[in-house]
């Protein structure tokens, strides 16, 4: 029965070590993020009453938009944005309009002059990506004026 | 701002469990990959900028104005532009902080601490105009790769410093000086530290002119962090890129600088005119130096509707590089008539002017108001876009906005 009692010893140490390192961990991961984020955890003088239930996740796609980044849905979505998302942001990408030439030839200059990596099979899949969805629209010399917000001038 | 809570909330919960799968995933992401989900998403806040401000891209920050925020005569900094080509200096220790002062065509170099340049220099104040190279890309065809900016990569602030001019003299510059180059303390997007994601400078005799300052002052405080914090070189009326932010060398050089953006094709145009889309080769690729003439109607905002028989007064800038603007005009019948507008003289020179006009619209309906600057060597803004070259650089097209007459 020593032995039986020898076990209870360990099995408390265990649980007691188990519950000590358990909750050092979550503290230190708060710590962790309080310094990353230093307004964690200081709470505002106003009881914040709302919740967020609707939150935008990270790979949320609405009206065939990847909310995350402003990118278009489609094959090679998850490609692109882990190859071309780590460097520069999305932005970068979405707000220009190349073909497939010139996508192969800016990803070149990257590969040159900014560190990007081999994309190998990968490259296919990318180049494919950008051309099809931010392909070059076709526009004349001096485009109309669009989006004009109307509004009465009060001189 | 949704987006902060739900991390910070999710972290309250389960911090340990979420370190721990960033852990797990660190092994299949790139090297220096950020998870996208926690970058700050509020530029507004960090940078003091306007809402209505453009954000083109986040990483590195880059944003733009809209035409009618420029209308103060000196630009505040929550209405002007960001240009960056890397990562914002961190931790900057200004009591540390030192200008050196070296390259091939100094005899010794020289290193000055902020404090001495500051009190060992006269120091003085201009307004300059500072207009990114790139600025209106978003028009070019076929288009140019890098940031689409439309037509508010534009500022005119008023700038404090010592001449860098003055601070050369004082170190001793070689006859054989051609050009300097600025060195920052940015830090490049990919993370490696042998990169510069910037350095380039200007001919000599641009770097001794009077107005080409060693700032440290932005319309009378110090330089927002996003503008080069603690020293920038300002050199107005040329590609804002000339001008570095976060200086901390300068080397005068006896060659034209090899810095990063300095060679072909970046900041250069071709030297001799081609058809868009035409291939050119970097060794027929020119450095841009002066910017050419432009203008911007900053009032009334496009869209304005008015009452048939009422007045539209309208205002603006016009800027022409190292040239002072010499007329401005306003066409209400896309350029089948011009009439003159009224313009001041600059504050100083490389300072953009003041425009403005008062316009009678002879019926209903809609109209577009065009404004043109022209320079004193006769130079006008073109009505189309100008000549295309690969990356997109000096749209000076004519500004315009939509009016409807009721």
């Amino acid at each position: 029965m020593e032995n039986q009692g020898f076990k209870n010893k360990v099995k408390r140490i265990y649980y007691g070590l188990t519950l000590f390192f358990g909750l050092l961990l979550i503290l230190s991961g708060g710590l962790v993020y309080k310094m990353v984020d230093p307004s964690f955890l200081t709470f505002p003088n106003e009881v914040e009453t709302e919740t967020y239930v609707d939150v935008v996740g990270f790979d949320n796609i609405e009206n065939g938009i990847h909310l995350e980044t402003g990118f278009k849905d489609d094959e090679g979505l998850q490609t692109v944005i882990v190859n071309c998302t780590s460097c520069h942001s999305a932005k970068l990408v979405t707000q220009n309009r190349a073909n497939k030439e010139g996508w192969i030839s800016i990803i070149r200059w990257m590969q040159e002059t900014q560190n990007l990596w081999d994309l190998g099979t990968n490259e296919v899949v990318i180049v494919n990506y950008l051309a099809k969805n931010y392909g070059i629209e076709e526009k004349g010399r001096r485009d109309n004026l669009e989006n004009v917000e109307w509004y009465d001038l009060k001189n | 701002m949704k987006r902060r809570k739900f991390i910070r909330n999710t972290f309250l919960g389960t911090a340990a469990s979420l370190i721990g799968a960033d852990i797990v995933f660190s092994s299949s992401m790139p090297k220096n990959y950020t998870p996208i989900g926690l970058k700050d998403p509020d530029p507004y806040t960090l940078f003091n900028k306007d809402k209505d401000m453009t954000v083109l891209n986040d990483k590195p920050w880059n944003i733009e104005a809209k035409a009618h925020l420029l209308d103060d005569k000196i630009t505040p900094n929550k209405y002007m532009f960001i240009r960056n080509n890397g990562n914002i200096p961190q931790n900057i220790d200004v009591a540390h902080w030192k200008l050196i002062i070296d390259g091939e065509s100094v005899s010794t170099p020289k290193t000055y601490t902020l404090q001495a340049l500051k009190s060992k220099f006269k120091n003085h104040t201009y307004q300059l105009t500072l207009e990114c190279g790139g600025n209106g890309r978003s028009e070019f065809n076929p288009p140019a790769k890098g940031n689409q900016w439309t037509v508010g990569a534009v500022s005119c602030a008023v700038w404090t410093g010592v001449r860098l001019k003055d601070v050369l003299e004082d170190v001793g510059i070689k006859d054989d000086a051609v050009y300097i180059g600025y060195h920052a303390a940015d830090t490049h997007l990919s993370g490696d530290p042998e990169k510069e994601p910037i350095s380039r400078g200007v001919p000599i005799e641009k770097a001794l002119q009077e107005e080409t300052l060693l700032a440290f002052k932005m319309n009378g405080r110090d330089i927002p962090l996003a503008h080069g914090y603690p020293l920038r070189l300002v050199a107005g009326g040329w590609p804002a890129s000339a001008s570095g932010k976060w200086i901390h060398r300068i080397s005068v050089r006896d060659k034209v600088h090899d810095g990063t953006k300095m060679k072909a094709p970046a900041y250069r145009v071709p030297c001799k005119p081609v058809a868009p889309g035409e291939k050119v080769k970097d060794a027929d690729m020119c450095i841009i130096e002066s910017m050419p003439v432009k203008s911007l109607i900053t009032y009334p905002r496009s869209g304005a509707m008015i009452s048939q028989g009422e007045k539209l007064h309208i205002r603006g800038h016009a800027w022409a590089g190292e040239l002072e603007v010499q007329a401005m005009a306003y066409s209400i019948d896309f350029g089948a008539t011009w009439h003159t507008c009224r313009i001041e003289k600059p504050i100083n020179r490389l300072a953009w002017q003041h425009f403005n006009a008062s316009i009678a619209f002879p019926k209903k309906g809609y109209y577009e108001v065009w404004a043109r600057a022209t320079d004193v060597d006769g130079v006008s803004q073109p009505m189309l876009v100008p000549g295309w070259n690969p990356k997109g650089y000096l749209n000076n097209a004519c500004h315009r906005i939509a009016v409807k007459v009721k």
